[in-house]
Parts: C-alpha cells; structure tokens; sequence
C-alpha cells in the first residue's frame, strides 16, 4: 500500500514547516514526489511531465498564504490543477434536431461497453426518452444475447437481426438500425460494438465504417479506471481511427486510483461524461472531477464513502443509531455488534479506513487489520449474554472467562475489548453532547476537550477542501487525550494522530448543512 | 445524518477492533495471508507421488485432434511476433537509450521513464535501473549489446525465471479429475481463457468438462457454451442468477461421475473491493474441494491494467490462494509490466499468455521469450 502524497509530501516539507514560503529547491522537492504519485495512479508518464512543469509554473508565481504551510500549499495547487484538467468542461449529452439520436460506444475488450450499453438505455429510459439498443458486437460470443438480456433488464427494446458468433456484418447492422429507430419511434439509438484493439488496423477500420453508416451525434469512448500506461496510445488510437466526443469511465467501484482519467482527458481533450460504478443497471452516474482528483491524489474519499454507505443502510438502522446518536443515549454492545455489522456490508475494512483523509500514517495497522479479527469481536460479544451486551459494566472476572471459553479467545482479550469499548462509548457521549448543541461549548466540555478547538474553525462548504483542511488537522502530532488514554501507552500512534479529528470536523461541517 | 453514523462508526470500529488486533500482535503474531509458493509445492509434489509425470506442461504437447489447434512451436513463434509487433517501440527506445555514448544520469533516467511507461510500476523500474547502473559500472563496460544482455538478464531475473509455470492438468490417481478455477476482475477475459483453456487441453487429447459458474453476467455461460461446443465439451451450467458454488459443485461432481480429466470452472468477474462478492468467491473454491483438489487457481489479470493489478493479484490470492497468472490481451500496445511487480510481490508465476481473440490465442509463457520480445529482439 502506497502512502498518500499527501503524507509524502508532509515529510518532505517537515523540516521547513516554519517557512512561509516555496522556494525554488521546495518545488523540485515536492515535483518529485507528486510524480511518483501520479504515476503509481497509472497517470501516463508523458502527461506526468506536462502536469509537473503546469504545477511548478504556478507554484513559483504563487502567492505566499498566510494560512497553509508549504506542503498545503503544494497540493492545493495540483489538486485545483486537476480539477480544472477534469473538469474544464462538462457537458451534457448533445441530442440530435431531427431523431433518432444516435450514441456510439468504442473501446477495448473488456472494458464494459455492452454493460454501460444497458446502463444507458436505462438512464435515457429514465430521462423521458424511448431508446433502442443496437447490437453490434458480432465478434465475442453471445454479446449479443448478452444486449438481449441487458435490454430486458431494463425494459429497453433491442434491435439484434444477426446471432452474432462472428456471423453477420455489423456496420450493415448498424445502417438498417437507424431505419428501424425510425419506424418504430424510437429518439436515442445506442449502438454497441465490439470491443477492439487500438493496432487493429482492420478492426479500427470496421469502426469507422460503421460510424460513417450511423453518422453519431456522440461517440463515448469506454475505458476501464484500472488501465495503465497503455491509456495513452489506446485513446490516442481510438481518437485517429474513429474519433470519439466524450469518454465514459468505468468500474471506478474498484479501488483503482484511475489516473487514466486524467492521461485521457489531457491527451484527447475530450470531457469525460459518466462514471460507471457497479454491474447493476442502476450504478451509472455523472462524472465528478472534485471526487476524481482526489482519488488520484489518495486524498481519501469521504464522500465515496458517504454515498456507498447510503447504499448499503437500511434507512430503519440508521435512523436508530441517528437518534442513539442525538440523544447521547448509551452505547450498548448490542448497538456495537449492529454497527459492526453495518459497516462490514459496505466492503472491506482496510479499503473503508483508507478512504477517510489522513489515514496514511497508520496503513501499516490497516493492513493488520484483519476481516478475520473482526469475526473475533464478533465472536466475542454474540458469547456474551443479552444482559451482559447491554450492561458492559457487569462483566465481572467469572462472567469474563466463560465469555473468553465461548468465544475461543482469551481472558485478555475479551477484557481488553471491554476496555476499548468503554473508551468507545466515552467518545461517543462526547461526540453526543458536542452534537447536541452545535457551535455552543459542549455540556461534557472536559471530555471533548480535544475536539474543541475544531468548532471554531472555518469551515469550507467546499467538499475538496474541506478534504484539504482534514487533512491540515491530521497533522496535530498530539493524541487528544480522551483516545490517548484509551490507547496502550507503549504504542502511540497506532491510531493517527488526530484519528478521529476530522472525523469531529465532518461531524460539525456536515451537520449545518 | 447517515454519514455522520457512518463516520463515527468506522471510529469506533477502528478503536475497538483495531485495538485487539493491535493487542494481538505482541503475542501470537499471526503470519501475514498465507503465501501462495509453498502451498503450491507442497500440490506438486503430492500430485508427483501420485501422478507420476508432473505436469508436462499440456499446452507445449499439443496434439490437434477435433478442430486442429495448432502446434505449440508455432504458438511461440506467433508470441514472439506478436508482442514484437506491439512493443518494438518500447525495445527501440531502450536500444536508443542505450546506444549513446555515455550512458549520463539523463540516460538513466530515461530507462527508468521507458520501464514505468510499460506499466512496470515506479518501485521495481527503479530498482531494476539502479542495479543494472551497478553492474555496468562494476564491469566497467559501455557497450550497448553489452548493457542490453545485462539488462535482459535483470529483467529474466525480475520475473523470476526458476518458477514452476506448469499447469497441473494430470487427473488424480484416484481417478478424479484435476479442476482449474478461472478468476479475475470484470472484463479481463476469464471466459475466453476458459474457453481457450479447455481448447488447448482438448488438443492434448484430455477430456473437458467446462463447469459455468458465471451465473451473474448476462449471457455468461452462453458464452462458455459456445465455447465448449467447439471442441466438444460438456458444459454444466445452471440457471442466471443461481448460486454459482451449486454449479460448481454440479460440475465436479458431473466431472467425477463421467470421468474427464480436467475440470474447469469459470467464475464472475468481481472486483476484489466487493467483500461479498470474495466471500462467494471462497465460497465456490471451499465447496469443490470437498470433493476434489483443486489444482490451480488461474487469476486472469488484463496486460493493459496498471498499478492496480498489484492490488487486485494481492485480494484474490489472499481470498483463494492463487497458483497462477494468465496475462491477456497482450497484443495490443499494453506491455504487462505489470506482471514483473505481482510476481515480485506475490511470487506467483504468470502460467499463460492470451495474445488475441482468435480461439487458439492462448500460449505458455516464458520469461525469456518475453523478455527478448520486450526487447524488440
């Protein structure tokens, strides 16, 4: 697991914290690094450089800020780069004066045209419109019952006259389409084709034969978020041999950083439009540039996170653990197994963690983390009795051991979990009282000691940067006393420093929303 | 308000199951996920005792019988033409480099750009540039063919040329068959390599059976029939959407009952960060072993992945403890470097090459071969 650049880039500037200022040999310092970084999201190496010499150049005119260190500053830069990169232009999809409108896909094999095919006459379906599906990938076994099995799913007539296998010519397929649109009333027209190879000279040839039979109003270009270095020249292919307006990006549910957004986008100049994000008709969505940048800066992703955890609760749970929450009612085991339990639907545990800012100094514990050690705590409390859950304090030695002998841990453990659970519950009841009365001094003051000084701050409505300040706040080296005490002493900063910071600053930023 | 639950709770999980992992360190420090090599000794020589011959690599005896795959030298042949073909760029620019006449830090440098651009990763380009920069000045030598052997040998030696990259396709001695397990990410191509797979084993003059337990992706098993059918063999499958252990299991026990030698079982494309889905993964592998061994684990990793690949190889072997690398679509313009990183890391081998759609595009892989091909030899 690599570490964020944000971490490396702390590092590099650790010694010059106190000045205000980037000076030339800074630069240098910090464009080596945010360049292993960009590469090892897969950012193609020639769009590296160019982005290296665009960051350097706006670091050197930049304007020294009172309010960021060096290292802050830096990364500003190349997030806000980034981002424009990305984001220059966004744009809808353009539909056609006259219908049918006619939507291309293109790309290599496997990348999920034929998925992001469904997808889209899902979405059209939903935006008003009456699309029809074209199966034009003849090549790969049964895609095309495959278009007939998407097209069904999502309620979306399909126009497949070949059985494809490699029978049939696609292009011809693709010209009676636009005809057969047209009769039946039909006002976007989605055209799948094979998956191929940008050295494929005679395929590539195929593609633009049949772009020249359907005359699209869009060609989306599909690429998958974990390609390479490769991204380059495939785009770079595709954008010779049959031209493409828009670039969707696909399986970005994966943990890929998907630098290829940016090497494409930059390459090609053409918007990225959709972001696919699971094999279910419905996880397709408009491309976020904020959300990306951050991802191929690892900068954590809170709002991913957010959006997937959205997913996977059931309204009913969280609206009890909402007002468990709010009222500062005690935190039972019970509820603890529930929200372990929650948690554990939305992935794995190391992926979750490092999605929040500023967890790079403790991926080493991450990894440790074990799905296996959380059966364990699992095991642990379903050995406890009803009682016992909801009334931690009653765990007295006996009740103790014949927890420890159902479960198959040891005595240790099992008291150590109960140790960790109090220390649990004492932040919960801070994070409760300071919950209560938002921006007024907490009821609990002493216990929320910590979390105080985070209140006052100024908070950014924008989402990136309040990213950006997350992670200003993981910076604070010391242990806030209420986790502090809760930790082993012998082994500080096992949890980050400023651990659950901003997750406190979350807390406040989001609630007044 | 979800979010602030979720925060909090991912807190608190942190705190409270974090700390016993952290408590359990000291103590029993628990081994890291089982590493793939010995397990996978321990499968030869067990299958040594029991099959005799081990794994004669099926794919380099290739006996064209139903639908005449061709012979094996000319797959290697057609490797090497292939992978010229698409990487004769990255072979001239690192004979460019090389042919200077000093080898400068900017010459360096730029070896370094040309590995990271065949998706090699930054970690191993590095080292791969700094120990071959040793070796030259340790022998002194300037010449270009000279720096280019040493390089070549640097790469073989990054891939790990001792591994054993047999597949072990010999059914047991007890009359059951030997199961192949196909998995990977979405779209890489798992299907296909079955299909090409069992192709190549037919070829052998084995006998197939082809088990579909692709039961997500619309089509999947479709796919995996036409595919068996070709060469004429069984395909068990069940219906879309039924629990893809269940075919699993149908297949081997079909594969039992009826007597093939070989087994292979297809799987959904998943992403390694989908939890459930892993869990079913382990799932499918659990449930066919309790009536046979299962031999290899074939991950399916796509030539045009980046750095993720090292990711993805880490979770499924963790998850299904895998044997083996299937490196596909290499005839485009990717250059798989990525391979030389898994390899590294997991010490699991690359078995086998797709080099294109055409059915018998399946070949073994050889370092050496790959190597000379990256090369531009």
């Amino acid at each position: 697991m690599f570490e964020t650049l944000s971490d490396r880039l702390t590092t590099v500037f650790s010694s010059l914290r106190t000045k205000g200022k980037l000076s030339e040999s800074d630069i240098n310092a910090t464009a080596r690094e945010i360049r292993i970084a960009l590469l090892e999201a897969d950012v193609a190496l020639p769009v590296v450089k160019e982005f290296i010499e665009r960051v350097k150049e706006r670091a050197r005119g930049a304007e020294v800020s009172q309010a960021l260190n060096p290292a802050q500053q830096v990364v500003k830069i190349v997030n806000d780069e980034l981002i424009e990169i990305l984001g220059g232009e966004t744009r809808r999809v353009r539909y056609a004066k006259t219908a049918p409108t006619v939507i291309m896909l293109a790309g290599l094999q496997g990348t999920g045209k034929t998925t992001l095919a469904g997808k889209l006459a899902r979405w059209f379906k939903a935006e008003g419109h009456a699309p029809l599906l074209v199966a034009c990938d003849l090549q790969r076994p049964n895609a095309v019952q495959q278009i007939q099995v998407l097209g069904e799913r999502a309620g979306v007539a399909v126009y497949a006259p070949e059985p494809g296998n490699g029978i049939g010519d696609p292009v011809g397929v693709a010209r009676r389409s636009i005809d057969f649109a047209r009769n039946a009333q039909h006002d976007v027209v989605i055209v799948d084709t094979a998956g191929r190879l940008g050295v494929d000279q005679e395929m590539m040839r195929q593609a633009a034969d049949i772009r020249d039979a359907v005359r699209p109003d869009e060609i989306l270009f599909v690429v998958d978020a974990m390609i390479g270095q490769d991204a380059v020249t495939t785009a770079q292919a595709f954008l010779d041999g049959v031209g493409f307006d828009g670039v969707v990006l696909t399986k970005l549910d994966g943990d890929a950083r998907g630098g290829a957004a940016l090497s494409v986008r930059h390459i090609t100049g053409r918007p990225i439009m959709f972001a696919s994000t699971g094999e279910k008709l419905e996880d397709f969505d408009v491309f976020h540039p904020d959300r990306m940048a951050g991802r191929i800066l690892d900068m954590g992703d809170i709002l991913t996170l957010i959006e997937q955890a959205e997913k996977a609760f059931d309204t009913d749970q969280a609206a009890k653990m909402t007002s468990k929450f709010a009222s500062g009612e005690d935190f039972t085991l019970e509820d603890f197994l529930e929200q372990m339990m929650m948690i554990r639907k939305l992935g794995p545990i190391g992926n979750l963690l490092g999605m929040l800012p500023g967890m790079g100094q403790m991926r080493q514990q991450i990894d440790q983390i074990d799905e296996k050690d959380l059966d364990r705590v699992a095991a642990i409390i379903r050995s406890m009795t009803p009682f016992e859950r909801s009334n931690p304090k009653a765990l007295n030695g006996s009740r103790r051991e014949r927890i420890a002998r159902g479960s198959g841990v040891s005595v240790g453990e099992v008291g150590a979990l109960v140790t960790r659970f109090f220390d649990a519950q004492k932040m919960m009841r801070a994070m409760a009282g300071g919950m209560g009365i938002p921006g007024m001094p907490g009821t609990r003051r002493k216990v929320v000691k910590a979390a105080k000084p985070k209140k006052g701050k100024q908070r950014s409505g924008d989402p990136r940067k309040r990213a950006l300040q997350g992670h200003v706040e993981t910076e604070i080296p010391a242990l806030p006393p209420t986790l502090g005490g809760g930790l082993p002493g012998g082994m500080p900063g096992q949890l980050p420093p400023g651990f659950q910071m901003p997750d406190l600053g979350d807390l406040q930023g989001r609630k007044k929303k | 308000m979800e979010y602030v639950i979720v925060i909090v709770a991912l807190a608190i999980l942190a705190l409270v199951a974090g700390g016993v992992v952290l408590l359990r360190r000291p103590g029993g420090r628990r081994l890291p996920p089982p590493a793939a090599p010995p397990v996978r000794t321990g499968t030869v020589t067990e299958e040594a005792g029991e099959a005799g011959s081990i794994a004669t690599a099926p794919v380099d005896t290739v006996a064209p019988e139903i639908e005449l795959p061709p012979p094996s030298a000319g797959r290697l042949v057609r490797l090497r033409a292939r992978l010229a073909q698409s990487q004769n760029a990255f072979g001239k620019a690192l004979l460019a480099v090389l042919s200077r006449d000093a080898l400068d830090d900017d010459a360096w440098d730029e070896l370094e750009d040309t590995l990271i651009t065949a998706d090699v990763g930054v970690v191993p380009a590095r080292q791969v540039v700094d120990d071959l920069r040793n070796k030259v000045k340790v022998l002194g030598s300037r010449d270009p063919a000279q720096v280019r052997e040493l390089l070549k040998q640097e790469l073989i030696a990054q891939i790990g040329p001792d591994l054993n990259r047999a597949l072990h396709t010999t059914p047991h001695a007890d009359g059951k068959p030997a199961v192949i397990m196909v998995v990977g990410v979405n779209g890489t191509g798992k299907t296909t390599t079955c299909g090409k797979l069992g192709r190549v084993l037919v070829g052998d003059g084995r006998t197939v059976l082809l088990g579909a337990a692709d039961t997500f992706r619309a089509a999947a098993a479709d796919q995996l029939v036409t595919w068996g059918t070709r060469v004429g063999a069984e395909v068990v499958r069940g219906p879309e959407g039924s629990d893809p252990a269940s075919v699993a299991f149908e297949a081997v026990k079909q594969g039992i009952d009826t007597g093939v030698d070989v087994v292979i079982v297809d799987t959904a494309g998943r992403l390694h960060t989908k939890t459930g889905l892993m869990d079913e993964l382990g799932k499918v592998k659990r449930v066919v072993e309790k009536q046979a061994d299962v031999d290899e684990v074939l991950l399916v990793l796509d030539a045009t992945t980046g750095q993720n690949g090292l990711t993805q190889a880490r979770i499924f072997a963790e998850v299904v403890n895998v044997t083996g690398i299937v490196l596909t679509k290499l005839d485009g313009t990717a250059k798989g470097g990525i391979v030389i990183a898994v390899q590294r890391e997991l010490g699991v081998p690359v078995k086998l090459v797709g080099l294109g759609e055409g059915p018998d595009d399946l070949a073994p892989f050889e370092p050496e071969a790959f190597v000379d091909a990256i090369l531009g030899d």
